[in-house]
């Protein structure tokens, strides 16, 4: 147990300094990796937890997707740190404020009272054999198989949704259509083969010495 | 000799496993940037580097020296950190890859349940050190090569993740020693024949993730001159090298165990009772890999670079509904217990 302890409290406090250098850092690229670090440290305490699936999908989806289109859209900003810090002590009692009371809220709902150790008592370690990928699908599609299929439905909403806001058509730009290009043959659509009878003999001679100049070059 | 490595205490057997793993890796990243200018050379009908050594054998060694004695020169105003950290964050998921990957039966450095989506989680974080690289470099040609790379990436990963989705649905399993115990049987049981759809889109995918040619707008020298790298030298550079080549026999070894039966032999058991050689082996998942290895290297002599927009319509457009057709496909089979893949 002494170990396990030891990387809970290593993985906890990574976690905590980079979730405080997200929102203290001015740069915000910094900011993002600092949160992809949380990310990390946060998948290796699920792993702690036994639950792997999850903590790798975590890794999978949030640092290797999400967070690197994240960084993508960051690295484009060109932030202003003055503008940024302009109004910082004007904000800071209506922050505070609703950051206390944020802080409260989870406190209450989130403290030992309803999830203490007489609620939910630590569980029994389960042994190598035991398949966390499996449970976890065998229960996401009997027993939460209706939340499940509505979240996905949700999402797909949402992908229609952003696509919808974000498309336009622009008739004065040209693009090309790939389906066209790529049935293009050789034969008739790119090039034309002509036949001619061979004129080497009627071909002075000063232009044909020519013609074998630029042949060779 | 068995006492004595019992006697050591865990964390010391670990790290000799760790070693006995990434030092011949290293190796083969050293051998493979020579052999990828032998074969490139040859098909161009040219030598290649033949001074150092005998036919140029020691090449790869003369490159790391002189990579080793250069000066990396810190651009200004680029973000120091970073730029240090980017070429370490790009080959730490190279190398911790190979963690949990099988190269006999049984033979693991971590035999772990979700081994295939531990490798999936692992490469695609390989991603950063290009992304880091190009945005501390302070650097245009830096930016936008990241910003390529990194388009191109996540698109790529969405195909090749549904395409492992298609290996895990017929082995059912997502442990890769349990995916290669699938494919037992001989060269047809294989599941390059009932995948094969998904293992083209694999093997293109893997070779647009690793930024190889003809998918390699990241560095598209003809453009950004060396896209996300242009601002490194000497050895910063040489471990961007290092992860890319790294990346590259990871790929090709995953597409050998995934796909072509790993460590099987091709050979029906009956034909080689009594010839060790042919039997199932370490080499037989060595010569796949060096196979794939070499596809690598003969499509980059082969193709022009690809267009950006063209890259981008492949990815979303052709391999992603390709995959999922294909997933649905599979599933169906492996629910009809369709021989001599799924016959029960």
């Amino acid at each position: 147990m002494g170990f396990e302890k030891f990387l809970f409290y290593v993985f906890a406090a990574i976690t905590l300094i980079a979730a405080g250098m997200v929102i203290t850092r001015r740069n915000p690229v910094h900011a993002v990796l600092y949160l992809v670090l949380a990310f990390i440290s946060s998948a290796a305490l699920w792993i702690l937890l036994e639950a792997e699936f999850l903590g790798i999908v975590l890794i999978l989806v949030y640092v290797g997707a999400v967070m690197v289109l994240f960084l993508f859209v960051v690295m484009m900003l060109d932030v202003d740190i003055a503008t940024l810090r302009a109004g910082f002590i004007r904000y800071l009692p209506i922050g505070a404020l609703i950051a206390v009371v944020l802080a409260l809220e989870i406190f209450l709902i989130v403290g030992p009272a309803n999830f203490g150790l007489q609620q939910f008592p630590s569980p029994v370690p389960a042994g190598p054999d035991v398949s966390n990928t499996e449970e976890l699908g065998l229960l996401l599609y009997t027993l939460y198989v209706y939340p499940f299929e509505i979240a996905a439905v949700i999402l797909l909403v949402a992908i229609v949704a952003a696509i919808r806001l974000t498309l336009r058509r622009r008739p004065d730009t040209k693009y090309m259509d790939p389906a066209k290009q790529v049935r293009v043959k050789k034969g008739p659509d790119r090039i034309r083969i002509v036949k001619m009878p061979s004129e080497s003999a009627a071909v002075p001679a000063v232009a044909a010495s020519a013609a074998t100049q630029e042949s060779t070059e | 000799m068995i006492e004595l490595w019992n006697a050591l205490p865990v964390v010391i057997q670990i790290l000799i496993k760790i070693i006995a793993i990434v030092l011949p890796l290293l190796g083969m990243v050293a051998y493979y940037t020579l052999a990828e200018r032998k074969v490139i050379g040859y098909i161009q009908v040219r030598i290649g580097p033949n001074r150092v050594g005998w036919r140029g054998s020691l090449q790869p060694i003369a490159d790391a020296v002189k990579l080793m004695m250069k000066e990396i020169v810190i651009p200004t105003k680029a973000d120091k950190v970073l730029f240090l950290l980017a070429p370490m964050i790009a080959i730490a998921p190279a190398l911790a890859a190979w963690a949990v990957f099988p190269f006999d039966e049984g033979l693991v450095l971590a035999d772990i349940n979700a081994g295939l989506l531990y490798l999936l989680a692992l490469t695609s974080l390989g991603v950063y050190g290009i992304i880091i690289a190009g945005w501390a470099s302070n650097s245009k040609y830096a930016l936008l090569g990241a910003m390529r790379s990194a388009a191109q990436i996540v698109a790529y990963e969405i195909a090749m993740g549904f395409a492992l989705v298609g290996v895990l649905v017929a082995a059912g399993s997502l442990n890769l020693g349990a995916i290669v115990a699938a494919q037992e049987g001989n060269l047809l049981t294989w599941f390059w024949l009932p995948l094969l759809p998904l293992f083209g889109v694999y093997l293109i995918s893997g070779i647009a993730e690793t930024n190889r040619a003809p998918f390699d707008v990241a560095e598209g020298e003809s453009e950004i001159v060396a896209g996300f790298h242009v601002e490194y030298s000497g050895m910063a550079f040489a471990v961007f090298f290092l992860a890319e080549y790294a990346n590259m026999i990871l790929i090709s070894a995953l597409s050998a165990l995934l796909f072509m039966g790993g460590w099987l032999s091709p050979f029906p058991q009956a034909w080689v009772e009594g010839i060790a050689i042919l039997g199932d082996g370490f080499h037989w998942l060595l010569l796949k890999t060096f196979f794939f290895m070499f596809v690598f290297l003969w499509l980059r002599a082969t193709f022009p670079r690809y267009r950006y927009d063209q890259i981008m319509r492949l990815g979303w457009k052709v391999f992603i509904p390709i995959t999922i057709v294909w997933i649905l496909v599979v599933a169906l089979a492996v629910l009809a217990e369709l021989p001599p893949w799924w016959s029960a």
